[in-house]
């Protein structure tokens, strides 16, 4: 059975400058002591939005303006480090739908596509133009088009990257991968028998 | 043209090609821990899946076990309740598990290859980063997220795409105080942090010839923070040394044809890679971080970059990363006052990384004020440590010797920094808050250049305060 078809994501967008953003800023190590990814959206950037008693820093994602925000602009390598899937997973519980970046990290970005959040990618002029947009306008909506490889808001468009695989997950509504690996059973099974393992000998 | 061990590997398991384009890769070995799979047995409860074979499956607890006390339950309740999650899954579904009281638990990246669970051609994933780590044998080892460890459980494959071959060629001698972090802090130092992406890493040359498997490990382990997902040495006489004999590792008839079965999986010699980079080992230095990411290094003896220098975005970085570190522009990396010393995790908590730590803190005191935490990356190598001596070493220095675990690496047990606290690492990541404080502060080194930090109470030059000591390797 398809998933939902991941065709484009709209809404407001939020910016957060910098690049290298490590998944341990994105979800500091502490958030990782659960067995459930419930309530991990609180966790977001908590150490980079919160003092330690709790009350606010200046950061993007406390902004008021940007509250509700959809898209998420960022920089070059995020979500480096560590493969925690909890870094996209509270990207996702805190209402995010798509990345706009100028690269991502290789986990990390497989790790969202499989949550059906798209990564998308483009050239630091043309996200510096939208970052610069939106804080004229935090209301403006801006449209992440996975079919059509484009972001597009008011009247101005740009091109952006997706891995063909990912998109076609996406648009196709095979984001999850899990019912097709289970097609393949009978390669499986060949594949078991053919290929060593460790055991105790 | 011939081809690489990455490529032999992959053909050899995978399957066939998705829907979508990416390749159903069969995975032999799954290594699992109680952070990144509980969320994944969870989701095979909520569609109904088994675990497919789980005699390719094993577990261990690294991340949240305390190293001062294994008395249950945990003082931490969150701690408690994820190991016990993960003994009901363990239990429920067939998996071998190495429990705190098998005498094998550690860090599953240090007990895949100690028990012999790692070997050459094997693919093997585990939901963790530095799964790259297992490449030291010419496996092909993949750091996955949750939503793949419940895919690999349920069908013993993953979805994933090819990646490019960079070979990576280091050459020559390294001079005395010099080890495979220094190589590694190098390589990422001179490719970037995100250099690595779209890259499996294969390393080679004079200098992986000669290293044991235990200096392999510590490069391989760190691919991933220059942005390679996988990194991998090819396997020679020294892998198969380490192997022989292991509790997992082929015996008898079984392990002859397994040696020649490794010996072909080997690069050829005329493989064709994507991108060759050629190092000098001459070239490398004693290494040390200065900033937040790993990529953010220098040489002992230079000085940490003066922002002014530098074009925008770089200055903007720089700018944050000496903010977050304290540190003076232009000023010398060494000389920084120390506050905690911590050797261990699964870049440097093996047995080679302690006997070579002891030889230079033998007769020698960790400096006042410095907090001193020595944690073994697994039970079996605790154990070696004792019975060699090695542990008494550290106690008599006025270390803290602790019980296995991946402890102040990531801080997701009680050891962690405090405040703004500078901590002299032999861990793999210095990012903002990695230590367990917001605030804190790391530098990334070799045990070495860890244990003349805490002696010293600065960071300080293994060279200048071992002197003679030190050999070249």
């Amino acid at each position: 059975m398809p998933l939902e078809a991941i065709k484009q994501v709209s809404g407001r967008a939020v910016y957060l400058p910098g690049d290298d953003i490590d998944t341990d800023r994105i979800t500091p190590a502490r958030y990782l002591k659960v067995v459930t990814f419930d309530g991990l959206g609180e966790a977001l950037f908590y150490d980079e939005r919160f003092n330690p008693d709790g009350s606010e820093k200046p950061h993007p994602l406390n902004d008021p303006r940007f509250k509700g925000a959809r898209i998420m602009l960022v920089g070059a390598n995020f979500g480096c480090g560590s493969s925690r899937e909890h870094a996209p997973q509270a990207i996702y519980r805190a209402g995010f739908r798509a990345l706009v970046g100028e690269s991502f990290a290789e986990i990390f970005f497989g790790n969202a596509t499989t949550l059906s959040m798209p990564c998308v990618t483009a050239p630091k002029a043309d996200i510096a133009a939208l970052a610069r947009a939106i804080e004229e306008d935090p209301n403006l909506i801006v449209t992440v088009d996975v079919e059509r490889l484009e972001v597009r808001y008011a009247d101005k468009a740009f091109k952006v990257n997706l891995p063909p695989t990912a998109q076609k997950a996406l648009v196709e509504g095979r984001w999850d991968p899990i019912a097709d690996l289970l097609e393949a059973s009978d390669l499986i099974e060949e594949a078991h028998a053919r290929l060593p393992r460790a055991t105790l000998s | 043209m011939g081809k690489s061990l990455y490529e032999k590997v992959w053909e050899a398991h995978a399957l066939r090609t998705l829907p979508n384009g990416q390749t159903q890769l069969f995975i032999d070995v799954h290594l699992i821990h109680e952070v990144t799979s509980p969320q994944a047995f969870g989701m095979l409860r909520d569609l109904g899946l088994k675990v497919r074979y789980p005699e390719r499956t094993f577990a261990t607890v690294d991340h949240i076990v305390p190293t001062h006390s294994l008395a249950e339950p945990f003082e931490d309740p969150q701690a408690d309740e994820m190991i016990r999650h993960l003994r009901k899954n363990v239990a429920e579904h067939g998996i071998t598990f190495f429990d705190v009281t098998s005498g094998r638990q550690g860090i599953v990246h240090v007990i895949g290859p100690e028990n012999g669970i790692t070997q050459p051609g094997m693919t093997i994933a585990c939901g963790d980063s530095h799964t790259s780590t297992h490449g030291a044998f010419g496996a092909i080892a993949f750091g996955i997220g949750t939503t793949q460890v419940r895919d690999v459980l349920a069908t013993q494959t993953m979805a994933v795409s090819k990646l490019k071959v960079r070979r990576i060629n280091v050459d020559g001698r390294l001079g005395p105080g010099v080890y495979a972090k220094d190589v590694i802090l190098h390589i990422i130092r001179t490719l970037g942090v995100n250099g690595g992406i779209g890259y499996a890493y294969e390393y080679g040359g004079s200098v992986f010839d000669r290293f044991s498997m235990e200096e392999r490990m510590t490069v391989c382990n760190m691919s991933i923070e220059g942005g390679a997902r996988i990194g991998y040495v090819n396997p020679d006489q020294t892998t198969f040394d380490y192997l022989k004999g292991r509790p997992y590792a082929p015996k008898g008839e079984a392990w002859d044809r397994a040696v020649e079965r490794w010996k072909a999986l080997a690069s050829d010699p005329d493989a064709h890679y994507d991108d060759v980079v050629n190092i000098r080992a001459e070239d490398i230095a004693p290494t040390v971080t200065w900033g937040i990411n790993p990529g953010q290094g220098c040489a002992i003896d230079e000085r940490v970059p003066d922002p002014a220098h530098y074009p925008e975005p770089q200055r903007a970085a720089i700018e944050e990363a000496l903010a977050h570190m304290k540190l003076k522009p232009g000023q010398p990396i060494k000389g920084v006052k120390v506050d905690v010393a911590f050797l261990g995790s699964c870049t440097n908590g093996r047995i080679s990384d302690f006997r070579e730590a002891a030889k230079y803190l033998k007769g020698r005191k960790v400096a006042p004020g410095v907090r001193a935490i020595a944690v073994p990356g697994s039970q079996q190598v605790a154990k070696q440590c004792e019975e060699e001596g090695i542990a008494d070493i550290f106690r008599e220095a006025g270390f803290e010797w602790r019980g296995a675990g991946c402890s102040m690496c990531l801080a997701m047990n009680p050891d962690r920094l405090v405040g703004d606290e500078l901590c002299a690492s032999s861990s793999n990541r210095n990012f903002k808050g990695r230590q367990g404080s917001a605030t804190g502060r790391t530098v990334l080194m070799s045990p070495v250049m860890v244990v003349a930090a805490a002696v010293t109470g600065r960071i300080s030059d293994a060279r200048e305060v071992f002197g003679a000591e030190l050999v070249g390797a």
